[in-house]
């Protein structure tokens, strides 16, 4: 085992790395001892698919285990037990968070075949070059970092990143248009006095807190400086509107995990919340009508990458080089991208879609036939078009990235008053 | 059990000499090694934990690491902030209501179960009747009542197509109401089987002797039977009371996390990576339940009357 470790290490060092990854010709290498390594992934729901394992078994011949938990959970394993996982699959502003503890490792991206071809978001900022970046946590910020050992963030593409992005979508409030029957355009509409007893809003404080600054700020009622990192005032400010509505009856419940959403859609105990996309498909799959409302102020966005445990080495950490360059090859962005999210290297992708999957998905074009998610349920029909159109359009639109605030202690504080309230 | 102590005795009495054996056979010393057992398992399993906990509550936490200290920062915290007293109160009027909710149904059942039903197959079919809710998941039990009592649930059309009501009841779901609802579903069963044991208990000859002393059914109940069933009642208070204290995930599901008490608390710190602060008020919460519990044991010596 160890000599052939050694062949491919010694082929690395020697500078030959970018041609042996790119050309991807590895497992053959050392297909005998990859069998045996398991790499051990968690992270949230919605790319941990048991799909994606399977595959990995297929193409990579190694066993991918999977384990997914809520954003906090998935922040809290991530901050305490790094023996715990080998791959992080996390959100950027839990990076945020994470990275200063050390417990992952920083990826040479000499070694990430598609690297080039990343979309801009996550290298410099910009999805275009005019492209203006958004308030919070933009995922660039802190994919990079200064050297192997870095725990700290830098401006420039350094050649080694914190996280390798893997997915990311724009998200907006979810409504249910035959219950409300007339056009939403605004975020303000969440407090709308109409909707008494049927809003909701999610309860994970710091993503809760960016749906709650798109609200007020679409009210008119303040005008922050970053939505991604308030000042103590603008917290006070944002919670008292909206503990004011909590105890009117604006809110019917509140919910954490996907499933609630869902649940609290289709059945109709609630109309207008924050939702996620396949929230969004799950409760539309159901044959319940269910928009994801574009809306003037823009979009809330997310992004999510996969982390190295600072504990891989020697050929697991190869065959987890192997996984991402895996990941970002087209098979796992096109599954994504038929769910509703992006992939990080979309031209890949491409050539997993087909064109009607592609121009519904990626270009925002009418379907031409029945459009289906990866598991064979039918999402849309003929005519049909996505909501919010085309990949430039929706993250062309994004006013806010997820993002963890320097005041984030004092915010969680005044999440617990809103919810004790 | 003096048998299964045997073995090891022979053993040691060879290799040990007499003196070992004496030693191992005084009364003494055997009921220490009895206890030795459990008292190691609690030691372990229950009070080392406890102590951690209490240690950890005087730490202190960056954003994502708890730090070694000696602080009392997270209690000036946990007291000087009006959201635990909120919470605190909170979790009172749930323990307090669905307490007594749960005293009156478990009452009733259990004595109907151990004095109206004669016949004992009969008793012991009806027992098991109320047991068959516990054959499936805690939380399965509760999250069916959301279907069931939802804007479009059935109880709401039922009611409108009966003409009771013209509106869907809002109050149904996601409120105090289907909190304690879930609550007393739960947990009437813990109020009803240490009721019906003491019940079944009570001489028979005691109820013959206050009808001929000319005591009315009523009489009896209050004078004899509730006297007599007042550990049974204590215990399942105790179990009540403390699994209402401590839950989180029905408050959080049920009130469609609207309502906070003391366990959502502790679990929102958690989820944050605040351990000490979420620490300290577990500290605070079993102060507080153990409170309860000497108190409420004040009022029963449950081992004189068992």
């Amino acid at each position: 085992m160890s000599k052939m470790r050694y062949t491919r290490r010694s082929m690395l060092k020697t500078g030959a790395a970018a041609v042996a990854v790119s050309a991807l010709p590895a497992p053959m290498i050392w297909a005998q001892d990859i069998k045996d390594i398991t790499l051990r992934q968690f992270g949230t729901g919605v790319s941990n698919l048991n799909d994606v394992a399977t595959k990995v078994k297929e193409d990579l011949g190694f066993t991918l285990e999977m384990t997914a938990l809520d954003s906090d959970a998935v922040t809290q394993r991530a901050a305490t037990q790094p023996d715990s996982f080998d791959i992080a699959d996390i959100e950027y502003w839990i990076c945020k968070k994470v990275w200063p503890t050390g417990n992952l490792q920083a990826m040479d991206t000499s070694k990430i075949a598609n690297y080039d071809k990343i979309v801009g978001i996550f290298r410099n900022g910009k999805l275009t070059p005019e492209s203006v970046i958004a308030q919070g946590t933009a995922p660039h910020t802190v994919g990079f970092t200064s050297g192997p050992g870095g725990t700290d963030f830098v401006a420039e593409e350094s050649g080694w990143m914190t996280l390798i992005p893997t997915i990311y979508n724009a998200d907006t409030l979810g409504i249910r248009p035959d219950l409300i029957g007339r056009p939403i355009e605004t975020w303000a509409e969440l407090l709308n006095p109409e909707f008494k007893g049927k809003a909701s809003i999610l309860d994970i404080s710091s993503i809760g807190i960016m749906d709650m600054a798109m609200v007020c700020e679409a009210m008119g009622e303040i005008a922050y400086a970053d939505k991604g990192n308030m000042t103590t005032d603008e917290i006070d400010k944002t919670m008292a509107i909206f503990i004011e509505a909590k105890k009117a009856g604006q809110f019917r419940a509140f919910w954490k995990t996907f499933d609630e959403s869902v649940n609290l859609m289709a059945s109709g105990e609630v109309v207008i919340q924050s939702m996620w996309s396949p929230a969004i498909t799950a409760v539309k799959s159901q044959g319940i009508p269910c928009v994801y409302q574009p809306l003037k102020e823009g979009y809330r966005s997310w992004g999510g990458g996969i982390g190295l445990s600072k504990g891989l080495s020697g050929m697991a950490l190869d065959a987890a080089y192997e996984y991402i360059n895996w990941y970002l090859s087209g098979w796992v962005g096109g599954y994504l991208m038929r769910q509703g999210y992006y992939s990080a290297v979309p031209e890949t992708s491409k050539e997993f879609m087909s064109a009607d999957e592609w121009g519904y998905w990626f270009e925002g074009k009418a379907a031409a036939g029945d459009i289906l998610s990866p598991t064979g349920d039918k999402l849309a029909g003929a005519g049909d078009l996505r909501d919010g159109g085309a990949f430039a359009d929706r993250m062309g639109r994004v006013a806010c990235w997820n993002a963890v605030m320097d005041e984030n202690q004092y915010m969680v504080r005044k999440w617990n008053e809103f919810i004790a309230a | 059990m003096a048998k299964s102590l045997g073995y090891p005795k022979d053993i040691s009495a060879k290799m040990k000499g007499a003196g070992m054996e004496r030693f191992l056979k005084s009364p003494n010393i055997t009921g220490w090694l009895l206890a030795s057992p459990l008292a190691l398992v609690l030691a372990l399993f229950l009070i080392l934990p406890i102590i951690l906990i209490v240690v950890v509550s005087f730490w202190s936490a960056t954003e994502f690491s708890i730090v070694p200290d000696f602080s009392f920062e997270n209690y000036a915290f946990l007291f000087g902030s009006s959201v635990t007293y909120t919470v605190f109160l909170n979790t009172f009027k749930y323990a307090a209501i669905t307490w007594a909710i749960t005293l009156i149904l478990g009452f009733t059942i259990a004595y109907f179960l151990a004095f109206h039903v004669r016949s004992q197959t009969w008793q012991t079919a009806l027992f098991l009747l109320c047991t068959i809710p516990f054959w499936t998941s805690n939380i399965i039990r509760m999250i069916s009542w959301i279907p069931f009592l939802g804007r479009n649930g059935l109880a709401n059309e039922t009611l409108i197509s009966w003409g009771v009501i013209d509106a869907p009841l809002e109050w149904l779901l996601f409120s105090d109401f289907s909190v304690i609802l879930a609550f007393v579903h739960l947990y009437t069963l813990f109020m009803v089987v240490p009721i019906f044991n003491t019940m079944m208990r009570i001489d028979r000859s005691l109820l013959e002797a206050a009808t001929d002393a000319g005591a009315s059914g009523f009489q009896t109940l209050v004078n004899v039977i509730l006297p007599l069933t007042k550990p049974g009642i204590m215990i399942g208070s105790i179990f009540v009371v403390t699994l209402v204290m401590g839950d989180f995930i029905t408050v959080r599901f049920m009130s469609g996390s609207q309502s906070a008490n003391v366990g959502r608390l502790i679990s929102n710190d958690i989820a944050l990576l605040q351990y000490p602060s979420a620490a300290a008020t577990a500290v605070v919460l079993l102060g507080t339940v153990l409170m309860m519990i000497s108190a409420m044991l004040r009022l029963v010596d449950i081992r004189k009357e068992l």
